[in-house]
């Protein structure tokens, strides 16, 4: 029982950044299914869309900054694969993935350029970012709201997918590229829709992971990018209730390790600190590592054979 | 390859060119500040201090010739790596002396560079041991972290009563590393909690359920501003109830903007306290307000942090040490600044035998979160 | 053909001399207060990043390998160097809040009793221990990674170099590795220098340039020899050359092996160069600018990987600094040229690169190549 009230707030907070990379997981995934590529971008837009709130909530009230950055962000994604990922369509894979370096290492520099090299304040979002009191823990609403929205929104996307005309052709396109193209499904209108989609998501990620973290530098988007994809790869690529599960073991794990020291310090296990803290995101990478090495293809993935 | 070269060699004649051409009497100083990244806030507030002391003294006499004082600028954008090679710019353009950094790491990083050309180096308010200690053309006018260690610890003893601390610093920086390794030695290991968090941390709610769940009564987190804001909102959210405490860099306006509102109790040591010179604080905050850009550098108003005025001190420091040396040499100013003495703003500064500047006493503030602005403490002395 | 070939392989061979004694003679010459001497700095930064660049193309320019840990494998370097060569007299200031553990450094020891010649000699071991490691760390690595297929091997060497980081940087190892604290006091490229006949010879460039020069001497020489070959056959396609009895998982290890070597070697030419080492310098980030550095000389090709190298520290140490400070090409906007607009017009450049140059600026082929007469080999006629 003390082991589970010391452990409780890491987990609450867990729950919260792993909803904030599901949401983030999910456009890696759908992109992923769909053209086979590690969009390295996809963090930076995520930290593009902070920094877009950052600027238009400085002049505009909130009801009008949130529609806008998701626009412009969901805007941003589409720019992005249109410029940057169409005209490689036919090239290897290893440049695409080289262009989407590139895009994230110019959204990045752009950001330093703009910021300053500076920490931007996130804005508070009324009420989300109220304090509360859950289980006798103090936090903020939109810990706990986080994990009922990304639910939310994740219901809606797996019924868009199994239900509607966009969402089969995005299953056919993921299933054989060619194949759906000889049947008349126009790629490249299934390919924006899914960068919209994916886009609109990290749009919405971002906003409850800086209400939460509020802090934004050009660097914020990697390493929860970086973790997103990893949850990604961990579900299974391609399958979305997979990358949700994914984020959610990788935001408990890294919110327990990095309180691990004090767990095991006050239920008696060691005397003194071991700095296990030091491990919160490499950890991430060793799950990773192991599931590509016994499972590679996820927790939920498809099986996959290569054609020659 | 030797095509190669041959391009090489003339695009380099075509930027010597460019260099090339500045006016006679025109003495540089080097400015060595993190201008982006983790502490890019507080660097730009230090400059300030240095372009106000540049604005109110243009000019020097240097062994009887009136010299125009430039400031030329590096930014080591907070980053160790980034440092040696800021460094080498300014060496490169010629100054004669170089003022900074703000924060260790990046001075001890630089240090070698400085030495290897034989320009002197004045930190302002990098406080850790080694930058002065391990190299030889490095000098400072702010107190050590050994200093500010102890007076930390015998305030959070005797002041807030602490039994039980839990410190925080950054991970693989020398400026909180080593301020919280002699917060440390000077509290009592057994009674220390220490935690280090990786550089890009945005989540610093667990490092305050780490506090609160082994039962400290003191948190001491000498971090960079832009840390520091985010812990303050987190502590604030969390109800952390208990103290917070920190070294110079807290001193800051962000810090009280943060703080504003919440019920939290920060108390830190610095270089200055506002007020204490009441014509110069005019001064300074006349000339910040009177330009926008000087102002968003100061963090949108002008409230001064005592790294500011550290930074103007600096100027006067540099440009005493240029005249007793009665040359603009690097290697003639390295020679006289050991023995350069100046009444400054921030109080007497004079240099011992290692080249750290000789102060005994620290001011301790507290913020008042209803009004946001620092609350004076005490003036704390050496044991 | 073959006598011509040695013809070319001289003069190549005597260029590269010619090279190492024009950069001998600037280092004497060139002080660091002078404003050429940014030249010295791109050049040593330069052939860090030259001899990087190189090692990352064998892996994944010539054997199909897109790898991401090379930042991982550079930090291994760079400490190994470096925790190996810190002077006994310096370990207690350096760790200063640990109890250092190696107490010896390999160039005192053999310059104690081999005098100056054991310390050049204890260098050149350490350096030559410090790709080793890193190769151990590599084969360990490669054992289960070089199994997964082209972006999952990328992400799987990036997130092992993340782990590496954290290992390095873990407390508990202090001792060792001094935490996450800076390592300094080694033999740096400001401690290179010997007196001779009263006259102080400086080696500040020449060393790390004559290292990386050695180190591409032989990376060259693996690729063209028949390891070469079947790595090119590897890359151009996997099961084909399964067909031809090769065998992959062997030359796709001795690939990433040889390369991590090389790269934990520009590691520890970087910790001379910078005169610190520290494991949060080695972000993936480092690992994305060697790349791009890769592709803007073209993948492929490491005459191409040099040139990369070379005019990417150059820009943005050098040519491009004024983009940040106000003044560029004598234009003066101190709105628009402000910090990081050097860092937007690199990488929209390198943009450009990727999309419609997407060759690089030599594509595969090499320097040499461009002195040679345009060989009609029939392959290259079917290729336009």
């Amino acid at each position: 029982m003390n082991f589970f009230k010391t452990a409780l707030p890491y987990i609450i907070s867990g729950i919260s950044v792993g909803g904030q990379y599901a949401l983030i997981a999910i456009g890696y995934t759908m992109v992923y299914g769909i053209l086979r590529l590690i969009n390295f971008a996809h963090g930076d837009v995520f930290m593009v869309a902070g920094l877009l709130m950052v600027y238009i909530a400085a002049s505009f009230p909130l009801y009008v900054a949130i529609p806008a950055v998701i626009i412009l962000t969901v805007l941003l994604g589409f720019t992005i694969e249109r410029v940057a990922y169409r005209p490689l369509r036919s090239a290897p894979r290893m440049s695409v993935m080289i262009s989407a370096i590139g895009v994230s290492y110019l959204l990045q520099n752009l950001a330093l350029y703009i910021t300053g090299g500076l920490n931007k304040n996130y804005p508070a979002i009324p009420w989300i970012s109220d304090r509360i009191t859950v289980f006798g823990l103090d936090t903020t609403r939109v810990t706990v709201i986080t994990p009922f929205l990304t639910i939310l929104l994740v219901v809606a996307l797996v019924l868009l997918i199994n239900y509607t005309k966009l969402g089969m052709a995005m299953r056919a396109v993921s299933k054989d590229f060619e194949t759906s193209q000889l049947m008349g499904i126009k790629i490249n209108s299934v390919i924006s829709a899914t960068f919209i989609i994916g886009t609109f998501l990290a749009a919405v990620g971002s906003m409850l992971y800086f209400t939460n973290y509020p802090g934004v530098v050009p660097t914020s988007g990697g390493m929860p990018g970086l973790k997103a994809f990893v949850a990604a790869v961990f579900g299974g690529i391609g399958s979305i209730p997979g990358a949700v599960i994914g984020a959610f073991i990788i935001g408990i794990a890294e919110s327990l390790i990095k309180g691990l020291d004090t767990i095991l310090i006050v239920n008696g296990a060691i005397s003194e600190q071991i700095g296990l803290a030091t491990f919160s995101d490499a950890f991430t990478f060793v799950l990773l590592i192991i599931i590509l090495v016994f499972k590679p293809t996820g927790l939920f993935g498809e099986k996959q054979t290569d054609k020659v | 390859m030797k095509k190669f070269l041959a391009m090489m060699l003339a695009l380099c004649m075509v930027f010597a060119l460019c260099a090339a051409g500045y006016a006679d009497n025109v003495v540089k100083i080097g400015v060595f500040e993190p201008m982006s990244g983790d502490n890019g806030a507080g660097g730009k507030q230090e400059v300030l201090g240095m372009q106000y002391a540049n604005a109110v003294c243009p000019e020097v006499e240097i062994d009887g010739e009136v010299y125009q004082v430039e400031l030329v600028y590096a930014d080591n954008a907070s980053s160790n790596d980034k440092a040696p090679s800021a460094a080498q710019s300014l060496v490169s353009s010629g100054v004669s002396v170089v003022l900074g950094s703000y924060g260790s790491g990046v001075s001890i990083a630089a240090g070698d560079t400085f030495a290897n050309a034989m320009v002197p180096a004045i930190g302002v308010t990098c406080t850790n041991p080694q930058v002065t200690s391990e190299c030889d053309v490095y000098f400072r006018i702010c107190f050590l972290d050994p200093f500010q260690g102890t007076v930390l610890a015998g305030f959070a003893k005797d002041s807030l009563g602490a039994s039980k601390a839990y410190c925080l610093a950054k991970q693989g920086d020398d400026y909180s590393g080593g301020l919280c390794n002699y917060f440390i030695d000077a509290f009592g290991k057994e009674n220390c909690v220490y935690e280090q968090f990786p550089e890009g941390t945005q989540d610093f709610s667990t490092y305050i359920t780490n506090a609160q769940n082994q039962g400290c009564d003191v948190f001491f987190s000498p971090v960079s501003t832009e840390a520091a804001a985010q812990i303050i909102a987190k502590a604030n959210t969390q109800a952390l109830g208990m103290p917070i405490l920190a070294g110079d860099t807290w001193d800051s306006n962000v810090i009280l903007q943060a703080a504003k509102g919440t019920d939290l109790n920060i108390n830190v040591t610095t270089f200055y306290q506002e007020g204490a010179d009441a014509e110069f604080d005019a001064g300074i905050k006349e000339w910040i307000a009177g330009d926008s850009v000087n102002l968003a550098n100061n963090g949108g108003n002008d409230e001064l942090a005592a790294v500011t005025v550290m930074g103007y001190d600096a100027y006067f420091f540099a440009l005493e040490a240029l005249k007793a040396a009665g040359s603009v040499d690097p290697e003639a100013v390295l020679e006289a600044i050991p023995s350069v003495t100046y009444e400054g703003v921030t109080g007497s500064i004079a240099l011992d035998s290692i080249g750290d500047a000789v102060r005994d006493s620290a001011f301790v503030k507290s913020c008042n979160t209803e009004t946001g602005v620092w609350d004076f403490v005490t003036v704390a002395k050496a044991a | 053909m073959q006598k011509k070939n040695h013809k070319n392989n001289w003069l190549a061979f005597l260029c590269v001399l010619a090279f190492l004694a024009l950069v001998l003679f600037l280092d004497q010459k060139i002080k660091p207060t002078n404003s050429m001497y940014m030249l010295m700095t791109v050049l040593q930064k330069g052939s860090v990043y030259a001899l990087a660049a190189v090692s990352m193309n064998l892996l994944n320019g010539y054997t199909g390998l897109f790898s991401l840990g090379h930042a991982g494998f550079m930090l291994i370097g760079a400490y190994t160097y470096a925790i190996f060569t810190i002077p006994a007299a310096s370990r207690d200031t350096v760790y200063q809040y640990y109890d250092a553990l190696v107490r010896f450094s390999i160039p005192e020891v053999l310059g104690g009793s081999l005098g100056a010649f054991g310390t050049v000699l204890g260098i050149a071991l350490a350096v030559l221990l410090a790709g080793l490691v890193a190769a151990l760390f590599a084969y360990l690595i490669g054992l289960p990674v070089l199994k997964l297929k082209s972006d999952y091997l990328a992400i799987a060497t990036l997130g092992f170099a993340e782990i590496i980081r954290a290992v390095f940087q873990w407390s508990k190892l202090g001792p060792i590795t001094n935490g996450s604290n800076i390592l300094k006091s080694f033999p740096r490229t400001s401690t290179f220098k010997f007196k001779l006949a009263g006259e102080t010879i400086k080696l500040s460039t020449f060393v790390p340039v004559l290292i990386a020069t050695i180190c591409i001497a032989v990376i060259v020489l693996l690729v063209n020899s028949t390891y070469g070959r079947s790595f090119k056959a590897i890359r151009d396609d996997e099961i084909a050359a399964e067909a031809m009895g090769i065998n992959l998982a062997k030359h796709k290890m001795i690939s990433f092996v040889v390369s991590s070597f090389f790269a934990g070697v520009s590691g520890a030419v970087m910790a001379m160069v910078l005169s610190i080492a520290q494991a949060s310098n080695f972000k993936s980030a480092m690992t994305y600018e060697i790349l791009l550095m890769v592709v803007l000389g073209g993948i492929g090709s490491i005459s191409g990987s040099v040139i990369g190298s070379l005019l990417f520290v150059a820009a943005s140490e050098w040519w491009l600094r004024g983009l940040d400070s106000g003044v560029f090409l004598g234009i003066e906007a101190p709105n628009i040229f402000r910090n990081g607009f050097r860092l937007v017009v690199f990488s929209v450049i390198i943009m450009i690169v990727v999309l419609f140059f997407r060759k690089g600026i030599m594509g595969d082929r090499e320097i040499t190549d461009l002195f040679r007469k345009k060989p009609k080999s029939p392959e290259k006629e079917a290729a336009k």
